[in-house]
């Protein structure tokens, strides 16, 4: 659990991060959204202290941060960041390695823990642990900045903007990567992201800022039927909101029984594919399956009433 | 095997023969001198000149390079960045006060001989590699800097294993120009009695003896050249190796 107590930051004159109160649960992802200047990469900066606070606490599950020192702190927590970050110098394994290294964990178990990273990321130990960073590709040099961040089985990873440099497709698959991971390993992960579909998509909770205040730190749901300024509501986009809630619900949890026509929709699809689907094929019901197997149907009077504020 | 490579080796080889058996080149050098000048410097070994030249640049260039990326390294930390202007003025002082004055100057104190010589390349050899240690360090790619903090290396961690080797091709390319720089220079020692390869130039221009003064410095002159691509190589290489082979060096 991450307890932040009214932190706040003050360069010179400047607050850049006022009076913040937020409780993250552990094994929960925050996804922490504003503009540029919001203060929102300043505030994830004072969980590791690469930014020491000037006023305010944290404590980590129940430690006040600031009784440990800085380098101690950063080794227990993950860190990725935008463009990776990786040490152009070291190989790919020594990447992954450094905080296990740091940490003075013995050889083999640290070559056991950057072989299992690699296959986890789906990266080959025998063709990737010796090449350099620019020997990879963008989606690849991404993988291993987050495998490095995880090496060292920290409870907490924070992401500074982590998929901002990649194109959208890559994004899209390394976003499935992270959701899963985070399921696996029940890590909390604090995200910093200035796109609010990602973390409508990756938060269980979102914390929106805007000149270094809080303004709502909410579940996307409620983030998205009650914003709580109109700054929240300009974040999030009149136009597409509907399909924003639909995105947030799969399909298995409103399956009614019966039956229609046409090409099955799998029970783990989201609202808003089902709704896509229906309005694409002209249909008013669609059958759903899991497993291959037929389970009922999900009609589009069902999805328009979940496509507005319960 | 590239043409670049085979040249520089023949030089070598040419230069090599020259210094062990350096009659052997009488007849090409003969050609320059008047009035049965001798055509070979014959006040003493060539070999041994140019051994004792290159040992006070090295010496020199070895100090300076010890100093100046100490000096960079300190007004990079945090503590130490209100030096920074006063470290570069220092350094550039070094570098605009001329050598033939350093040396004038520090006779009296330290005698004639080595001692002045060493002093003056010293100084003269501080300017390029603090400047292009502090590029080296303050250059470096910030995602990786910030990085390095990130997972939790120390201070010192951070210096030896990060920023160091990545700053070390730019650092390389500041010794060697400071080391070229020296070479050259070093022949004014001989005015203040230092055993460097200034003898042959200074005995071939107070007997008139053209073939002295162009046998003094064309060794100067391969030597510098030769040194000069092996160091340039020798940072291609590191380049590569520390997988930075897009960035260019200062």
């Amino acid at each position: 659990m991450i307890e932040i107590e009214a932190i706040t930051k003050t360069y010179d004159l400047t607050t850049v991060v006022d009076q913040v109160t937020i409780t993250i649960e552990p094994g929960s992802v925050c996804a922490v959204v504003g503009t540029s200047g919001s203060g929102k990469t300043t505030l994830l900066r004072m969980i590791n202290r690469l930014v020491e606070p000037t006023s305010g606490a944290i404590r980590i599950d129940g430690e006040d941060t600031s009784t440990i020192h800085a380098y101690e702190l950063r080794r227990r927590i993950g860190y990725a960041i935008q463009g990776h970050g990786l040490f152009p110098h070291r190989s790919v394994g020594q990447n992954i390695a450094t905080v296990p290294k740091l940490l003075g964990w013995d050889k083999e178990k640290t070559k056991a823990r950057v072989t299992e990273l690699l296959e986890l990321f789906q990266l080959d130990p025998a063709q990737f642990r010796d090449r350099l960073p620019r020997e990879l590709s963008g989606g690849q040099q991404q993988r291993v900045g987050v495998a490095r961040a995880l090496a060292a089985k920290p409870n907490i990873l924070l992401m500074d903007e982590p998929f901002g440099a990649l194109d959208p497709v890559i994004r899209a698959k390394a976003q499935e990567d992270l959701l899963s991971i985070q399921r696996q390993f029940k890590t909390t992960i604090v995200l910093v992201t200035h796109d609010m579909e990602e973390a409508i998509h990756l938060g269980d909770r979102i914390a929106v800022m805007d000149e270094g205040k809080l303004l709502q730190y909410a579940s996307p749901q409620q983030i998205i039927s009650k914003p709580a300024t109109p700054f929240v509501a300009e974040l999030i986009g009149t136009g597409d909101r509907p399909f924003k809630l639909l995105s947030l619900a799969r399909v298995g949890k409103y399956v009614e029984p019966g039956s229609a026509e046409g090409d099955p929709i799998d029970v783990g699809a989201t609202l808003r594919d089902a709704y896509a689907e229906l309005l694409w094929s002209g249909r008013a019901a669609l059958p759903v399956s899991e497993k291959g197997q037929l389970i009922g149907k999900i009609t589009l009077d069902q999805l328009s009433s979940h496509a507005r504020p319960q | 095997m590239r043409p670049g490579i085979v040249v520089r080796i023949i030089a070598f080889a040419i230069l090599l023969a020259f210094l062990i058996v350096p009659d052997l080149f009488a007849p090409v050098f003969g050609l320059l001198t008047k009035n049965g000048q001798p055509a070979i410097y014959n006040q003493g070994s060539l070999l041994d000149l140019t051994f004792n030249h290159l040992a006070i640049v090295f010496a020199a260039t070895s100090a300076a390079t010890l100093i100046a990326v100490s000096l960079a390294i300190l007004v990079t930390r945090s503590f130490g960045v209100e030096f920074l202007p006063l470290s570069r003025s220092l350094a550039n002082i070094g570098q605009t006060f001329p050598p033939v004055a350093v040396l004038a100057l520090a006779v009296p104190v330290l005698g004639f001989g080595t001692a002045p010589t060493l002093v003056a390349l010293f100084l003269y050899g501080l300017l390029p590699i603090f400047e292009n240690t502090l590029t080296g360090l303050v250059n470096l790619p910030q995602s990786v800097t910030e990085a390095a903090k990130g997972v939790g290396m120390t201070w010192a961690q951070r210096l030896f294993k990060i920023e160091l080797p990545l700053a070390l091709p730019v650092i390389l390319a500041g010794i060697r120009l400071s080391t070229v720089i020296s070479l050259a220079t070093a022949t004014i020692g001989s005015t203040v009695a230092a055993r460097t390869l200034g003898e042959v130039i200074i005995a071939g221009l107070t007997s008139n003896n053209t073939a002295f003064v162009l046998q003094g410095g064309l060794i100067v002159g391969v030597l510098a050249v030769l040194i000069y691509d092996s160091l340039a190589a020798l940072e291609r290489w590191l380049m590569a190796r520390t997988g930075q082979a897009k960035r260019a060096a200062a």
